[in-house]
């Protein structure tokens, strides 16, 4: 993964003074908290349904090498290709093969996050190769130039107002910021690129071992049409998103789109096994389907091997309070929010990703609104602790810490401190009524926004102590 | 009150309380006297190495934890922690953090087992809900996010202000987002912390309480703070203070 070349703390600065962010933000994600929290009301006994989805990814992943085994069995069994791509370049080497081999010119693209983290439109425009994002998202984005900001709405971090201008600049629509109208001229737009395109390119939701299937759940039908219309069609897929049956999946399914959009299921939802058949009158000539590791297997049996069980709903995200401020794009990464932070690093390596762990008051919304309730702040906190074995914590925080640490594990030094640092807050108060203005450095970040309160002028333990004489 | 609750009990007054707070401390051990508990105090406490931990200085964290335990270990008396994180702290991570020590990891468990954050111990343990006291003021609640999220402990805090008399609690909006406090997040993260501590104040202050009430001093420090940078007259009082009040 490419580590961005400005700082987290510059991008977090950038997000939070971009007041037209905060307006789509806002707007975005209360929506979908709202929607999610109607849909799982839907369910019956949805915590059942939530601890069931759960175990599965559990189960699948303590044998994810069996089932691995089994899914590519079935699909080569159905008529498809399996290819396993240790890393991101070899993914994008293997897809521009098949494009060689096809004379492939243009490819439609439906939403994949796994191509968004192999960088692979990139890869294949570098091949003279035209790539078209069908996702209305995605599609907004590419015309943007940006990446995604959201695992489920990657133009979230947009209004409707700046969408409209930009398809009145991009596409030569009249301004409109009606997104009816707007979806309309998308769609006009896009229904030639599917007829034309020679590679369909999609992500997965889940493979299925027993049938060698994969499950495509979509809203706009450009998942369909990008499976079915062109003669190719490329499936990418996390290593990890393997469920082992139908039964399973509709497990899964039960919660995805619940928890994403708030919708009991999405309007399109794709069973795809294998290519088109004799005798079948639309599907693609050839299916490949794309494994990416990509350090997946490296985080397996570790401590955070459960950010593994992440089906991608992007509830995390939308209950995220940081996120809500600062944004996606912040993250530097194409996995935001909570589970960006944890998986980041996870994959990445935390040498290079060691602010998005920090970048949390482990309030513990995500891990209250995650359809397999993945513990996310553990992880970030596990990550903490590998951040500061990278020797990546600051000098002072570490000395700080250490000092602390010292000082409490020694009760008369504690209180020797405690009064010493009592009278110091004091003094340093008593012109301002008891409450400090500024503290010096490190500490000065506080009181940009906050005041500070003198210490107390007796300590607890002498005021009980007086109280509780014997 | 339950028959068979326990006459007595620890109190680990947390750090916070020790030197911002000491009348919280005192507003916890007066409500419980007047219950007929006798409130101990383990000597030599200090602080339970919250910080550390979440700052990730595990090594540090664990100095502070095996402390606080042979703190706590020479009373069998329940512990009582006037602090939602404080108490998931002892809770929680305490048995994590030192899982795989031969001699820690047991007697953290066993610490766990007995320790109670303030408003848990009265509703579940003592069986009580009413205390004679007043509500003077308007106040609003503030359910912190490790008392909420991490102890899930949602509704003794609320029971313990609705059955009071007198004064006015008014439903805080979106009470359950965080404040932004999340400790040396505060401090290395302060520009999010402070966006997100800026959402609260407007909603406190959408409220129009005298007060705002919450279960850890921690997360008061943190809204007060605000609160007065903004020049507004409303205060903090951690619940125990509430419940101490004269009628």
């Amino acid at each position: 993964m490419h580590t961005p070349n400005v700082t987290f703390h510059e991008r977090v600065d950038k997000a939070l003074r971009d007041q037209i962010l905060h307006t789509a933000l806002d707007r975005a994600t209360g929506r979908f908290q709202t929607m999610r929290l109607s849909a799982l009301a839907s369910l019956e006994d949805a915590d059942a349904v939530r601890d069931r989805a759960r175990l599965i990814r559990a189960h699948t992943l303590s044998r994810l090498d069996a089932y691995l085994e089994q899914f590519a069995t079935n699909v080569e069994k159905a008529g498809g290709h399996v290819h396993f791509a240790a890393d991101a370049s070899a993914l994008n080497e293997i897809v521009n093969e098949i494009a060689r081999k096809h004379d492939v010119k243009t490819v439609v693209k439906g939403k994949s996050m796994i191509s968004e983290e192999a960088e692979l439109n990139r890869a294949l425009e570098s091949n003279d190769i035209r790539v078209v994002e069908t996702d209305l998202g995605e599609y907004i984005i590419q015309l943007a130039g940006e990446t995604p900001s959201h695992i489920v709405g990657p133009a979230i971090h947009k209004t409707k107002e700046q969408i409209g201008e930009l398809l009145h600049e991009k596409i030569s629509i009249p301004y409109t910021d009606d997104p009816a109208q707007m979806t309309a001229a998308a769609r006009a737009k896009l229904r030639r690129e599917f007829l034309e395109a020679d590679m369909g390119i999609s992500g997965v939701n889940f493979g299925i071992a027993e049938t060698g299937t994969i499950c495509l759940v979509e809203n706009e039908g450009n998942g369909r049409l990008t499976t079915t219309a062109p003669r190719v069609h490329v499936a990418l897929m996390g290593i990890e998103r393997i469920v082992p049956n139908l039964d399973d999946l509709s497990v899964m399914l039960q919660v995805l789109a619940r928890s994403a959009t708030g919708q009991k299921i999405t309007v399109y939802t794709n069973l795809i096994t294998g290519p088109r058949r004799n005798g079948e009158g639309d599907g693609p000539d050839e299916l490949h389907i794309i494994l990416l590791d990509n350090g997946r297997s490296r985080v397996l049996g570790t401590e955070v091997a459960e950010i593994l069980y992440c089906i991608r709903c992007g509830a995390c995200l939308n209950a995220c309070p940081v996120y809500r401020e600062i944004g996606g794009h912040a993250y530097g990464s194409v996995y935001t929010g909570p589970v960006g932070a944890v998986l980041t690093p996870a994959l990445g390596g935390i040498a290079a990703w060691n602010d998005l762990p920090q970048a949390s008051s482990l309030c513990g919304a995500c891990r209250e609104v995650c359809p397999v309730r993945i513990d996310i702040p553990r992880m970030l906190l596990v990550e903490r602790d590998q951040a500061t074995r990278a020797g990546k914590m600051a000098w002072w925080l570490r000395l700080g810490l250490h000092l602390y640490s010292f000082t409490v594990t020694r009760p008369a030094l504690f209180h020797a401190a405690t009064t010493f640092s009592r009278w110091g807050s004091r003094l340093a108060a008593a012109p301002t009524n008891g409450w400090i203005k500024r503290l010096p450095p490190p500490l000065i970040g506080w009181t940009r926004s906050r005041d500070f309160p003198a210490f107390a002028k007796k300590s607890f333990r002498e005021q009980f102590e007086a109280s509780h004489k014997k | 009150m339950n028959v068979n609750a326990p006459r007595r009990a620890q109190l680990f007054a947390t750090c916070l309380i020790e030197t911002l707070r000491p009348e919280a401390g005192m507003a916890v051990v007066r409500v419980l006297e007047k219950l007929g508990v006798t409130v101990e105090y383990p000597q030599g406490q200090t602080c339970c190495g919250q910080p550390a931990f979440n700052g990730g200085a595990w090594d540090d964290a664990r100095a502070m934890a095996k402390h606080t335990l042979n703190v706590l270990s020479k009373s069998d008396a329940p512990i009582i922690v006037p602090s939602g994180s404080c108490a998931d702290m002892l809770v929680h991570h305490y048995p994590e953090l030192l899982a795989s020590d031969p001699k820690f990891g047991a007697l953290a468990e066993s610490i766990a087992a007995r320790t109670y954050e303030f408003t848990q111990f009265l509703v579940d343990v003592l069986g009580v809900t009413e205390l004679d006291a007043h509500l003077t003021e308007r106040v609003t609640y503030h359910p912190s996010c490790h008392l909420l999220r991490g102890l899930r402990i949602i509704e003794p805090p609320r029971k313990l202000l609705e059955n009071l008399q007198g004064g006015e609690i008014v439903e805080l909006p979106h009470a359950e987002e965080c404040c932004g406090f999340g400790g040396l997040f505060a401090i290395k993260m302060a520009d999010i912390s402070s966006a997100m501590l800026e959402r609260k104040l407007d909603a406190i202050e959408s409220t129009r309480a005298e007060t705002v009430v919450g279960c850890d001093v921690s997360c008061l420090l943190h809204i007060g703070g605000g609160l007065h940078r903004r020049g507004t007259n409303i205060g903090t009082k951690h619940l125990a203070e509430i419940l101490d009040q004269k009628s």
